[in-house]
């Protein structure tokens, strides 16, 4: 007897037109990328969704930890000098 | 994340991905008998699309550490439930349109507040399901009103139909709200944002002019319309009824239940043949000298 556990979970990634970035719109079981594929294709873009389709084994995806915001993301809060407000250009310089 | 709002979640979404399981099964039991072509492909595609949704729903389930295997092991053996519903039979092809137009319309009303629910894999997955169940809402009403419209005894299988859908549609909603065994808690964690009372009274608002349009009559001598309120009252729902297709004494439970174990059961070797095949082809790409 054949564990079927390890049919393994892929995330699915759908690009809806040219231009336009791969995005997640969910996850699905298959026993390897091609049948990931073409599950996702069947599963995912049954109404012209997509023109192309990206499948990851969701094992490969390396997450932030969510107990972690702070000490990842606090930095960036009082660094006002990144955007492009922050600095004063005289009216009649013109839009830049 | 508190051990009882994911126990919750598991039990919510696990149910709800196994309704649209089961749900393929009353209206598959039509897609060879579908009266022309049109309705045919359209019938096809509405319960492809519940296959979909239920797959959705069981990867919004895995987010929350429960496996697929589970979830299924758990409705083949009795101990996860699913909306009563479709423990009903489908007798004619009228059942097929008032299954679309309230069936669905009932499980719309359900599910819209919850593309806002406070889980996102569960809202998102929402998102695309309602985005769907659109069309199997209006497919199901097209049907109704060819029939409706069509000769006397087509008229007669759609009233008949309506008159056994009825109830049972007003109980998908759940119990009335002072019994609701989840109401209060999944309120306070936002996973449900109106009460069953509440969603029942505007899918009666909603649903009784789609009737009187098709001529029909709803099956309920206290539906009237209440001016001061601007709502219908309606009459008293059996819930010992419901009571009794919950606890597995519907017309259908077992054969259900049967059915899905069918499935799973003899879909072993497909299950089984998928990872040998990927296993082989996987150690082919390793080692292609040693094949030759």
């Amino acid at each position: 007897m054949i564990n079927t556990q390890e049919i393994q979970l892929w995330e699915v990634f759908i690009r809806p037109r040219n231009g336009l970035a791969h995005r997640h719109c969910g996850s699905l079981h298959a026993a390897d990328a091609e049948m990931a594929l073409q599950a996702a294709r069947d599963v995912y873009t049954r109404r012209g969704e997509g023109l192309s389709v990206w499948v990851i084994p969701s094992a490969q995806i390396v997450a932030s930890d969510p107990q972690d915001r702070d000490q990842m993301f606090d930095p960036a809060d009082d660094k006002i000098y990144r955007h492009p407000s922050f600095y004063d250009i005289p009216d009649d310089v013109g839009h830049m | 994340m508190p051990l009882a709002y994911r126990k919750t979640l598991i039990r919510q979404i696990g149910q709800h991905a196994h309704s649209e399981i089961v749900g393929m099964l009353p209206e598959g039991n039509w897609i060879t008998r579908a009266p022309t072509l049109r309705r045919k492909a359209a019938l096809l595609a509405k319960v492809q699309d519940e296959g979909g949704h239920g797959l959705y729903l069981y990867s919004a389930a895995e987010t929350l550490g429960i496996s697929r295997k589970e979830m299924t092991e758990e409705l083949i053996s009795g101990r996860a439930k699913y909306s009563s519903i479709f423990n009903y039979p489908t007798q004619t092809w009228a059942d097929i349109g008032t299954i679309g137009w309230l069936v669905d319309g009932a499980a719309i009303m359900n599910q819209v507040p919850l593309c806002r629910c406070s889980y996102g894999p569960y809202a998102r997955a929402m998102i695309r399901v309602c985005k769907e169940e659109s069309f199997h809402q209006r497919q199901g009403y097209e049907i109704m009103i060819t029939l409706a419209e069509g000769s006397a005894e087509q008229k007669d299988m759609a009233q008949d139909a309506l008159n056994r859908w009825w109830w049972p549609s007003l109980m998908m909603f759940g119990p009335p709200d002072g019994e609701s065994m989840h109401s209060d808690q999944s309120a306070l964690w936002k996973i449900k944002r109106f009460s069953n009372d509440e969603l029942r009274q505007k899918f009666i608002d909603a649903t009784v002019p789609q009737a009187l349009r098709l001529g029909l009559t709803l099956p309920d001598d206290a539906l009237t319309w209440n001016e001061v309120e601007c709502r219908y009252d309606y009459g008293e729902i059996d819930w010992n009824e419901f009571w009794a297709v919950v606890k597995g004494h519907g017309p259908l439970n077992k054969d259900r239940v049967a059915a899905r174990k069918k499935a799973w059961d003899e879909g072993a070797w497909v299950r089984e043949a998928a990872i040998v095949h990927a296993r082989k082809r996987a150690e082919r790409v390793a080692t292609p000298m040693a094949a030759e």
